[in-house]
């Protein structure tokens, strides 16, 4: 690991509940450096999730800075960022979030037309990302004709199709069966080794979080690093 | 256009809903090309049109006549090139269904009045000499097969003979066309002397005057001169442009555009509704997943771009297919009611207008969940899902 992809420097975030103001994360640094693949737990509320969406950008903090790559995301407008998410980060959900509508080569291909490639220089690369996730053979099954690991590895497709530094996942295995958690948790390992992918992941399962370099654990908007076992 | 199978696959995510709405749609559209093509038929009158051409009427109403002793005056007025006359015969062929416009009137006066009528000079002739010739558009003798030489009854509506006969036989001796591609030929003329001479009452008058004025004069004066003349008679008159004379004329029936756009004007505000409904609700339903593209980096613009698009394309597809099978239908309404209403016609400005329709209404139908799903926040949006 060297350079570092990722920093927040300061961060805090306030929400506004009603009258109340509830701060979810309180002046927090962190360094993610590239290549690195880190888990993030703690107890629903402790800004786990206020966390994974500043660092992809899809939420502004309240104060300090937001850093990963080049880009200060904490200064970028929506259309900016919007921009900056279609090809420097990936996301992965805990449902899936696939468009029940697309075939999953279909929802692979999504990312890619935010970009200027061809249709068919779109369906030859969903084709690899599909490839990569070993589901090559079900590029035109419906999400509805898919098992949940299936669908979880269509999304990681999808999420690696434009080739982003950063992979964001919010409770990737939360909704599948260990078996297949441990699938998925060994897909994004190789994601990490072979790939180079940078991973921050959420997390409430501690064996999910073996899979990580290191485990930060959040709570009450702070955070306190301890190493994988 | 790399959005448009996302906004295909989006369109049909609900078949039943959509292909209800489509259908809606359909038949919205279906009736603007019919009433447009109707409307149109009653407006074609005043298309075709000529400026300097007048036209006389009772100054009471069109159904009153004129006495045949005005026309020596009138042609007399100054600024007034020729003049012939016409009046309403009102009868039909073989079955009361086959109904279409028959005129009494001058040969020679009448075609000269009316140089866009095109017919060979011999047939024009043999009409002048034979008491009991007449002579129909081309319009007229396609639909009923009738070719010079045949001689048909025409049955009166109103012009019973002094004999006491409803039937009126015609020697066929001449086939007209236009070559105006505005104007109809679906109407037949005969001679206004065997008409005055056999017919039971009215004698001595006519329907109208048509006259023609010089090139230098001023057509509202000469119709203001020749009004002033017959002020205070029995029969005032009416002078008006050949135009207004087919609007007056065409109002007899209602004010055929006033309806044709109430009708329109409800149909789309239903449409509106049930559109605006379909677009609010398929917003609705995938909230999530409009949160996902945004996520991938979808901006704002293109969220609200693929919800408009996806409306307008539900109103285009219903849309031009009503259009396209009302197309259809007034082809065939041509052919069949072509005598009775001439100039049936589903005109290239009513599609353009059709076209416009369908896009303006798929923008106003979808606006507001198109505006809801710009705006929606995903942070929010994913928390829900």
């Amino acid at each position: 690991m060297s350079e570092t992809l990722a920093t927040l420097t300061g961060v805090s975030k306030t929400y506004q509940k009603g009258k109340e103001r509830v701060e979810v994360l309180h002046n927090l640094d962190l360094q993610i450096p590239a290549g690195d693949f880190i888990a993030i737990m703690g107890p629903s509320g402790s800004g786990k999730t206020t966390l994974l969406n500043l660092l992809g950008g899809l939420d502004k903090p309240s104060s300090g800075m937001v850093r990963v790559g080049d880009a200060e995301l904490s200064s970028m407008s929506n259309s900016q960022l919007s921009h900056w998410r279609s090809t420097n980060v990936g996301f992965i959900f805990q449902f899936y979030n696939l468009l029940p509508v697309l075939t999953a080569q279909k929802n692979v291909e999504l990312p890619l037309l935010l970009t200027d490639f061809s249709g068919k220089e779109r369906t030859k690369r969903a084709a690899i990302a599909l490839d990569i996730v070993g589901l090559g053979d079900r590029a035109r099954h419906y999400p509805r004709e898919l098992s949940g690991g299936q669908e979880q590895r269509v999304a990681i497709a999808r999420a690696i199709v434009s080739d982003p530094a950063l992979l964001l996942c919010d409770e990737p295995t939360g909704d599948l069966d260990r078996e297949t958690a441990d699938e998925i948790l060994k897909l994004l390992q190789i994601l990490n080794r072979e790939h180079g992918k940078t991973i921050v992941m959420v997390t409430h399962d501690a064996q999910a979080a073996e899979y990580a370099n290191r485990t930060l654990h959040c709570d009450k908007g702070t955070l306190e690093a301890r190493e994988a076992v | 256009m790399k959005y448009f199978g996302l906004i295909w696959k989006n369109v049909w995510r609900k078949k039943i809903r959509t292909s209800l709405t489509l259908l809606s749609v359909f038949v919205a559209f279906l009736l603007f090309a019919l009433l447009s093509a109707i409307g149109y038929a009653f407006k074609s009158g005043e298309d075709v049109a000529d400026a300097e051409r007048l036209v006389i009427i009772d100054k009471v109403s069109l159904i009153n006549p004129l006495p045949m002793a005005y026309k020596n005056r009138i042609a007399a007025t100054e600024g007034v090139h020729s003049v012939t006359h016409a009046s309403w015969f009102g009868g039909y062929y073989q079955d009361p269904r086959n109904q279409f416009a028959q005129f009494p009137t001058d040969p020679y006066e009448y075609f000269s009045m009316y140089p866009e009528l095109e017919m060979p000079e011999d047939q024009l002739e043999n009409w002048a000499k034979n008491r009991q010739g007449a002579v129909l558009g081309r319009e007229l003798a396609e639909q009923f097969g009738i070719e010079v030489g045949d001689r048909i009854p025409i049955q009166a509506t109103i012009w019973t003979k002094a004999d006491g006969g409803r039937t009126w036989e015609f020697d066929i001796e001449g086939i007209f066309e236009t070559n105006d591609p505005r104007g109809s030929t679906a109407f037949l003329l005969f001679q206004y002397d065997y008409f005055e001479e056999a017919r039971a009452f009215g004698k001595g008058t006519v329907g109208w005057y048509i006259l023609r004025v010089t090139p230098d004069a001023d057509p509202v004066q000469v119709a203001n001169t020749i009004d002033l003349q017959f002020a205070n008679s029995a029969s005032e008159t009416e002078t008006s442009t050949e135009a207004a004379f087919a609007q007056s004329f065409a109002k007899q029936f209602g004010n055929i555009a006033l309806i044709v756009t109430m009708i329109l004007g409800a149909v789309f505000f239903t449409l509106l509704l049930v559109s605006g409904n379909t677009m609010s609700q398929s917003v609705r339903e995938r909230i999530s997943e409009l949160a996902v593209l945004k996520t991938l980096g979808f901006s704002d613009r293109s969220v609200l771009g693929i919800v408009l698009a996806e409306a307008v394309l539900i109103m285009l597809m219903g849309g031009l297919l009503g259009l396209g099978i009302g197309w259809l239908l007034v082809q065939g309404a041509a052919q069949q009611l072509g005598a009775f209403l001439p100039g049936i016609f589903l005109s290239g400005e009513a599609i353009l207008t059709a076209i416009g329709i369908m896009i303006g209404a798929g923008i106003v139908a979808g606006i507001f969940p198109a505006l809801k799903a710009m705006r929606l926040s995903i942070i929010d949006a994913l928390a829900r899902a």
